[in-house]
């Protein structure tokens, strides 16, 4: 096995998802299977190539420094699932 | 400095910058607004919004980098540091990670205890500023996202200092340049200046490093102090009780003086860097440096030995007068006007300055524009006026916002300087005072000054001085 | 009225000479819509009183003689463009009720074209499919046959146009998005080069990888979609600010000496033996058409599969964070605080396909993990793309398959993702290299189903790709036919 349920249940952590104890097995198996199957790109050797961020070669996007009109609070706020006094609510935070 | 263990000091400095926009996309960064209310799909974090690079933030990354000797690196990217918190939109921050536009860097700091010394800087990146949360509600927070993407540097230096007044002394050195530099307006009540500090502790003579505690929530510099002395001496206990520093972030309760731990967010550190797709490469060239490195100001610290090697000023006027930029600039314009940097210094430090701080203005906000104290300063060394007179005309100049000439010209203060009628008022003081007069007589030169004290009364400060004692001297010989 | 048959070029020319109105014309496609849509699932959301609205304004500019490229012409697209004050759900729960409060730049673009946007396609979660099962609503069917599949992720802007509900939609392309439901739905599709229009305001997938693309009944058709969708878009960084060429000029320049070649990698013994005929007798047809057709190599196929799906499932695992139920989308309140929320609503809101690709893509960047599987995907990228270069020195096209077999049957493939990721080989390779790509009709297997045919063509070269598939279309028939529903 490339991949424990110990390994999947940290990685569901990172991700903020929780995986029912149920599907642990089948998703360890699944994700198992890829990586095996990614694992064939190690019979290649590339040690001298550079990684490929972008699909075309370029550089240097840019923005000048200019205000443009934001788009009102109610407009941000339009799709929040809970919000009150112009803020978006989130269950508390405890620092 | 304790005797036993030796501390290090490294520090992370979040510096906000003063570009009208944000970082990646064209709202505004104006401090202050209604909750939300500065914020557009691409800071909100909608799906299939886009950032896009603020110009302005480059060449400002570049400005601090070469004011702290930093290499310029021509090739740069933006990452992606991947964790999940309310006031993080997209769940990621967009920062950079390997590859920096900064590298390599270092400034120079005094203190009274050590002396001189170079602190490295390890990098400056660019990154996105979070949203703001605001727990005012007893199971809920709130997020302000209108400081989401505002954008920041990250001062990164290397753990070269080993007390808590190097640590203050090198924050006070960057948020001078970085002030001086005009890319950050240097306010840290609202949080425009923010510090990180990574405090351990080592006994003397070991190289490598203790395990470190990372200081959060910084925003003053007296705090800043107070939570590394108390880190250091929870460390000392730690370790003295047989224990082990563990790696932690805390949290400084600048109330109680003390830190706790923020356990909280310890869980499961893995930032997951990658190259963020959505931006390109950066790539600056050795023109752009070079333009950049044109347009720079005169640093602080060489202004404040060029105002000693070439002004002749003391150390002390130096450093007063180099602080700030707005100062220096008055200054410098002043001197500009009036070649005598000394007679300057004097005055901008002493009439200006005290008041200016006694009416709490900037001096931004002086009423009297470099032109016009030159204007007196120059009626001075004209002897239009004296230097006591001067003080009184400074006073009408402020008040009134008008020329020295017309103060002296509407409040009849014109020096005299017509030996007649000097000598006049010289013959009116002799004869008011046949007592002083034997006394002098009699050796007792020290009266000259009561003498030329009373015929400038008399003028109602308007004798010429140097006549009035050269009469005087003659008349009571 | 019926306007199947028509073609866009025909409706404009209908438009201009007031034989009809575009109300008419977005009625009669809403009514299409209607009747058909229970059989084919193919729209997530019917915009009817926006269209109308749209197609009254467009029948003003047109009587004013102001016409643009697409004024009165209905359209669609898929449901991962932001569409102002219109759902966009991306075919996922999570944003079932998500309403944009802003427009994608293409949609910008075919508003100002005049184009009447009758409605939202369906499709995978996320664009995360091949095949259109995994949709929140439900897979949309193939309109030639209601038990199979129509490709995915863009289901439904392919059966859209195969069923004649739209003349045309735009869809997105990662992997082959745009090009295997295109493929199996018997219609063109085009995945431009990468940077050739703007990806903002459309729900980012793999955003090193996806390309917008429009999908069509015939090459002309395609060629004026791309048309008024291509070009430079300062809010997309990664887009490219090269000049757009009028596609629709030259369509008819033919292939007469040009060098087509035919990559050996792509004609592998698995290839369902059908699709082995079409594409032969298309290379057949080519070769009479006048082109020169070589064989040529590109060596790294093979691994395109796995570099792939480890980039393109990385940068998902990152671009889903922000659906974390704050700002937007559908939350699932956890008791127990902050964390538990987040992982609430994540695991009710996303579907299986989407939740196995970020915890793959978390995994493949994660601590420990990086060098061994993105940065080398990422080198075997660069491995893919340098095959290209070379290959594009020796010919001016590529002519593959689409896609290994016709459209399979519904849930043949759903207990297998890794056979599921294996039928995108020959799509993949060009999302990869940055390359622009497109799927036209060549035929039709023993059971009726389509078939479609592959060329690549150089970066940024699509008008010399257009006038070749141009040419093919003209010398056979395969877009004419139409499935009877």
């Amino acid at each position: 096995m490339k991949i424990s349920q110990k390994d999947v249940e940290h990685v569901a952590r990172l991700a903020r998802l929780t995986i029912a104890a149920e599907e642990l097995e089948t998703l360890t198996g699944q994700m198992d299977a890829i990586l095996g199957y990614v694992d064939k790109l190690n019979e290649l050797d590339t040690e001298a190539i550079e990684p490929m961020a972008h699909a075309v070669p370029m550089a240097n996007a840019f923005r000048a420094d200019e205000v443009k009109p934001a788009m009102g609070i109610e407009r941000a706020l339009q799709n929040a699932p809970v919000s009150g006094d112009e803020c978006f609510t989130v269950p508390k935070v405890i620092e | 400095m304790n005797s036993r263990y030796e501390v290090v000091i490294g520090l992370e400095v979040h510096v906000q910058l003063t570009t009208k926009t944000k970082i990646f996309c064209g709202c505004s960064t104006e401090f202050g607004q209604s909750p939300n209310s500065q914020t557009c799909p691409v800071c909100l974090g909608l799906p299939g919004a886009l950032p896009v690079l603020n110009q302005q933030v480059v060449e400002n990354a570049i400005k601090a980098g070469l004011a702290t000797n930093c290499q310029i690196a021509p090739h740069s990217i933006f990452a992606r540091k991947n964790y999940f918190y309310p006031d993080l939109p997209k769940g990621y921050q967009i920062s950079q990670f390997e590859l920096p536009i900064c590298e390599h860097g270092w400034i120079d700091i005094e203190t009274a205890e050590l002396g001189k010394k170079r602190v490295g800087i390890t990098r400056i990146h660019m990154e996105e500023d979070a949203g703001k949360l605001l727990h005012n509600e007893v199971d809920s927070s709130a997020v302000d996202l209108n400081r989401a993407c505002t954008p920041l540097l990250e001062v990164v230096s290397e753990p070269d200092m080993r007390s808590s007044d190097e640590a203050i002394a090198y924050l006070r050195q960057l948020h001078q340049i970085v002030v001086y530099l005009g890319i950050c307006n240097g306010n840290l009540d609202e949080g425009s200046f923010r510090c990180d500090a990574n405090v351990s502790i080592r006994p003397w003579g070991q190289t490598e490093l203790g395990t470190r505690a990372e200081l959060k929530n910084l925003n003053s510099f007296r705090f800043i102090k107070q939570a590394i002395e108390y880190e250091v001496e929870r460390q000392i206990d730690v370790i003295e009780d047989g224990d082990e520093v563990v790696q932690e972030t805390r949290l400084f309760d600048p109330d109680r003086g003390v830190s706790r731990s923020m356990r909280s967010k310890e869980e499961a550190h893995d930032y997951r860097y990658f190259p963020d797709p959505d931006l390109l490469p950066l790539q600056v060239s050795a023109d752009w440096v070079t333009r950049v490195r044109d347009s720079l100001p005169e640093l602080p610290l060489v202004k404040l030995q060029r105002y000693q090697d070439e002004m002749g000023l003391p150390a002390y006027d130096a450093g007063v007068l180099s602080a700030e930029r707005p100062v220096a600039e008055y200054f410098e314009g002043l001197v500009a006007l009036y070649n005598n940097p000394k007679v300057c210094s004097n005055w901008v430090m002493g009439e200006i300055l005290g008041a200016l701080k006694d009416k709490n203005l900037g001096i931004e906000d002086c009423p009297v524009s470099p032109e016009l104290l030159a204007g007196i300063l120059q009626r001075i060394d004209d002897k239009t006026i004296s230097g006591k007179i001067a003080k009184t005309v400074f006073e009408e100049v402020w008040q009134s916002g008008k020329s020295a000439d017309q103060v002296i010209e509407d409040k009849g203060l014109k020096q005299v300087s017509d030996s007649g009628a000097i000598e006049a008022i010289v013959d009116e003081v002799i004869a008011a005072n046949p007592g002083p007069v034997a006394e002098y007589r009699g050796g007792k030169e020290k009266l000259m000054g009561f003498f030329v004290g009373q015929v400038m009364k008399a003028s109602k400060g308007k004798a010429n001085p140097g006549m009035a004692n050269q009469l005087l001297k003659q008349k009571l010989s | 009225m019926k306007f199947q048959n028509l073609t866009i070029q025909e409706m404009r020319q209908k438009l201009i000479s007031a034989e009809l109105t575009s109300v008419e014309l977005t009625r009669a496609c809403l009514e299409r819509i209607k009747a058909t849509d229970d059989r084919l699932n193919a729209f997530i959301t019917i915009c009817e009183k926006e269209a109308l609205t749209a197609a009254a304004a467009a029948d003003q500019q047109l009587a004013a003689g102001n016409g643009a490229l697409l004024t009165g012409i209905p359209v669609a697209v898929k449901d991962i463009f932001n569409t102002l004050d219109v759902r966009t759900t991306c075919g996922s729960k999570i944003l079932n009720d998500y309403v944009s409060p802003y427009d994608a730049t293409t949609i910008t673009k075919l508003r100002e074209l005049g184009a009447v946007i009758v409605g939202k396609l369906n499709m995978d979660e996320f664009a995360m499919g091949s095949s259109g099962e995994n949709s929140a609503v439900g897979v949309a069917y193939n309109p030639w046959d209601p038990q199979r599949v129509p490709g995915g992720s863009s289901s439904g802007s392919a059966a859209a146009v195969a069923a004649g509900q739209v003349v045309a939609t735009l869809g997105t392309d990662t992997g082959g998005s745009v090009r295997q439901p295109a493929s199996h739905c018997g219609v063109v599709g085009l995945k431009p080069t990468y940077g050739r229009v703007s990806r903002y305001g459309v729900v980012a997938f793999a955003s090193s990888l996806d390309q917008v693309g429009p999908v069509a009944g015939n090459v002309e058709d395609c060629a004026l979609m791309l048309s008024a969708v291509a070009g430079y878009d300062p809010a997309d960084s990664t887009s490219v600010d090269c000049p757009v060429p009028d596609y629709l000029e030259n369509l008819t320049a033919g292939v007469a000496g040009k060098k087509i070649g035919l990559p050996k990698e792509y004609f592998i013994d698995g290839l369902d033996p059908d699709i082995k005929t079409a594409v032969n007798a298309a290379i057949e047809t080519y070769r009479q058409l006048g082109a020169e057709i070589v064989e040529v190599s590109l060596p790294h196929t093979d691994y395109s599969v796995a570099s792939y799906y480890l980039i393109a499932m990385a940068e998902a695992s990152s671009n889903l964070a922000r659906y974390d139920g704050v700002r937007f989308g559908r939350r699932q309140d956890g008791n127990k605080g902050l964390i538990e929320m987040y992982q609430q609503t994540r695991s009710a809101g996303f579907g299986d396909e989407v939740k196995r690709r970020i915890m793959m893509g978390t995994y493949a960047l994660s601590s420990g993990y990086y060098d061994a599987y993105y940065l080398k995907a990422q080198k075997v990228r660069t491995l893919i793309r340098q095959d290209f270069h070379a290959v594009f020195e020796q010919v001016d096209l590529l002519l593959t398959p689409v896609a290994p077999t016709p459209a399979f049957k519904i849930g043949a493939m759903t207990d297998d993702p890794l056979q599921m990721y294996l039928s995108d080989i020959f799509t993949i390779p060009t999302n990869l290299a940055g390359t622009c790509a497109m799927s036209i009709p060549c035929g039709f297997s023993g059971e009726g189903l389509p078939i479609g045919l592959q060329l690549i063509g150089q970066p940024f070269a699509e008008a010399e790709m257009l006038q070749a598939a141009y040419a093919f279309e003209q010398a056979t028939d395969w877009n004419k036919r139409v499935p009877e529903l």
